[in-house]
């Protein structure tokens, strides 16, 4: 099977949030970039899996300058075989998956996977985007598939449960928690991924349609009121009168 | 020019998000001067009482209730065609998310998800919550066509009017690609995106064994229970209570954290909440600090007792 996993990358999660330029850009000054744990833990390992089980190859599929190769090599070291790196900034998420659309039309994949969000924008918009541009079934939030020849069994997260769908290869999937387990990379998979190869292709054009024009900061909270523990009337006594919200 | 709500019904009735998308749908074609139609697909039980909350014309379209994103995404978008909608307005839910890009790409239309705001200026700009909550950003949508999801728990229902006759629309329904097997929805409960109380318990509770002092307090108030990531990862709890960064992430009005250290991570997907009480035993913990009201405690001597006062509270309310 030939599998696609788009992988992005997003600001280390204990990264403090700087804006710059009169708020109206994000500060990537001193931030560290981790590969979004939704495309490594999830779609990637579940991709890897599935070519362990029936053979095929992994592709890793990125937006992204060539700074950001650090992430694909980290994926590569996890076990995907090659690469494709688009040369240009992920300016907007139509953007991004007109690429991804446009590399996977022309190589004909028969999965292509994605994280449900990244955890920087948690739009969950790329997926979508990218399933009507190849003109595919689209499973989103799946925890759990199986695949028997070209047919997967897909569960999927919705509000308060889940529902259990079966659907035949080529789809879109985006990948929520329950799908894998995160996977480390060890030494040899390390060494290994130094040779293995990246493609760089230019970007298709697209246009944005959408563009950030300010940034803000949310109001700092005011403080906590510590309540006597022995006290727990009070507590509700607030929660009622003060806070109203009970 | 109008405004298309697509008001889902994923077990066959109009629920709270559904409510939510059409009333942001009526307060964004108050301020763009047109008139908010709603959509609703399959069986939409309550489909009239949209009107309530400002929906102009309630249309329902006959299709199968098995949702399929590709199916679903062509409806409405054709349905956007027919009505003349420049505005297209989703709930971010499930179903919500995986059509706004597929309508955003078939209708060229530009897509801001988790919208906090209503449309304002003539740039049509709306903001939403960035970087898990460290940040707002303003966006513009510089294509004619809009696309929106709305965040849960932001716009509260307001009856503006009367019920509306449903009528039919017809589309044409492309056959589906996916057989839905199974679908299951745990009754009786509020879905955590959707709850406004969330009682929520971390490591501290020590075993899974300890969590009925939890399930008792969420019972008192009608609330929907959470959990930090390392207390799913172990299984003490389902994997859909994990609140946080790599988890669900939640606006209630009321977040109650027992046992719960506040890592900035768990904090990412809860900060955003209206109002947080922390009960932890550790005056450092830092959770503090985003904390409206704070006890510091041992919580199973704490929790009893705050349930105990719940308890007289809810009796003195009836
Ligand atoms: C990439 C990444 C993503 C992550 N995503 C998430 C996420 O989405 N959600 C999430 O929750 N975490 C996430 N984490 C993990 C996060 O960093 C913390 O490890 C986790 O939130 C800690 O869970 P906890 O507060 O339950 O446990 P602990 O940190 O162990 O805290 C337990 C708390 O209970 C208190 N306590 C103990 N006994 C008692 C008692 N008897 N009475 C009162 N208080 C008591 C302690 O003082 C302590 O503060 C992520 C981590 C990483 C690296």
């Amino acid at each position: 099977m030939k599998l696609l996993v788009c992988v992005s990358q997003t600001p280390d999660t204990t990264t403090k949030i700087k804006f710059a330029n009169g708020d109206t850009e994000f500060d990537t000054n001193g931030v560290q970039f981790i590969m979004n744990p939704y495309d490594e833990w999830y779609a990637l390992v579940r991709a890897l899996e599935l070519k362990e089980q029936v053979g095929g190859t992994v592709t890793l599929f990125h937006v992204g300058p060539k700074a950001n190769e650090t992430v694909i090599r980290k994926g590569l070291a996890i076990g995907a075989d090659n690469a494709v790196r688009v040369d240009a900034e992920a300016t907007s998420a139509m953007f991004t998956a007109a690429q991804i659309a446009s590399y996977a039309q022309s190589e004909g994949y028969d999965m292509v996977f994605l994280g449900k969000e990244t955890i920087d924008y948690n739009g969950s918009e790329v997926a979508a985007m990218t399933a009507e541009m190849l003109d595919m079934p689209f499973i989103s939030y799946a925890t759990k598939m199986d695949v028997n020849g070209t047919t997967a069994t897909i569960n999927r997260d919705i509000e308060g449960g889940m529902e259990t769908l079966e659907v035949d290869a080529p789809f879109v999937l985006s990948c929520a928690k329950g799908m894998a387990e995160q996977r480390i990379p060890n030494m040899r998979g390390i060494m290994m991924a130094k040779r293995k190869p990246i493609n760089v292709i230019p970007a298709v054009e697209s246009a944005d349609l959408v563009k950030v024009t300010k940034y803000e900061y949310p109001a700092a909270k005011s403080g906590v009121k510590l309540i006597d523990p022995e006290n727990m009337e009070e507590l509700v006594n607030l929660l009622h009168n003060e806070a109203k919200v009970i | 020019m109008a405004v298309l709500v697509y008001a889902e019904s994923l077990t066959g009735s109009i629920k709270k998000a559904a409510i939510e998308a059409v009333t942001y749908g009526n307060l964004t074609a108050q301020s763009l001067g047109t008139e908010c139609i709603a959509l609703t697909i399959g069986t939409a039980e309550g489909a009239a009482s949209l009107g309530q909350y400002g929906a102009a014309k309630v249309y329902n379209v006959a299709a199968s209730d098995d949702f399929d994103a590709q199916v679903y995404a062509q409806i409405i978008s054709e349905a956007a065609t027919q009505v003349g909608a420049d505005v297209v307005v989703f709930a971010h839910s499930s179903s919500g998310k995986s059509l706004a890009g597929r309508v955003a790409v078939r209708t060229k239309a530009g897509l801001v998800s988790s919208v906090i705001s209503v449309p304002e200026g003539d740039q049509f700009t709306v903001k939403k919550g960035v970087f898990s909550g460290k940040g707002f950003a303003s966006y513009e949508i510089t294509a004619d066509k809009k696309v929106l999801t709305i965040a849960g728990n932001t716009f509260p229902p307001q009856v503006v009017a009367q019920d509306v006759a449903v009528e039919a629309l017809n589309i044409n329904v492309p056959t589906s690609k996916v057989k839905v097997l199974s679908k299951s929805t745990v009754d009786g409960v509020v879905p955590l995106p959707e709850a406004e109380l969330v009682v929520s318990a971390g490591r501290g509770m020590k075993g899974p064994e300890n969590w009925g002092i939890i399930e008792e307090m969420a019972g008192i108030l009608g609330a929907t229970t959470a959990c930090s990531r390392p207390v799913a990862d172990v299984h003490w709890r389902p994997h859909h209570e994990h609140v946080g960064q790599t988890g669900v992430a939640i606006r209630p009005t009321l977040y109650i954290a027992v046992g719960i250290s506040g890592a900035i991570q768990h904090l990412a997907g809860v900060n955003q909440s209206k109002v947080i009480v922390v009960i932890n035993k550790d005056p450092e913990a830092p959770f503090f600090k985003a904390a409206d009201y704070g006890v510091v405690g041992d919580l199973f001597d704490v929790v009893p007792r705050l349930n105990q006062a719940l308890k007289k509270f809810k009796e003195s309310q009836n």
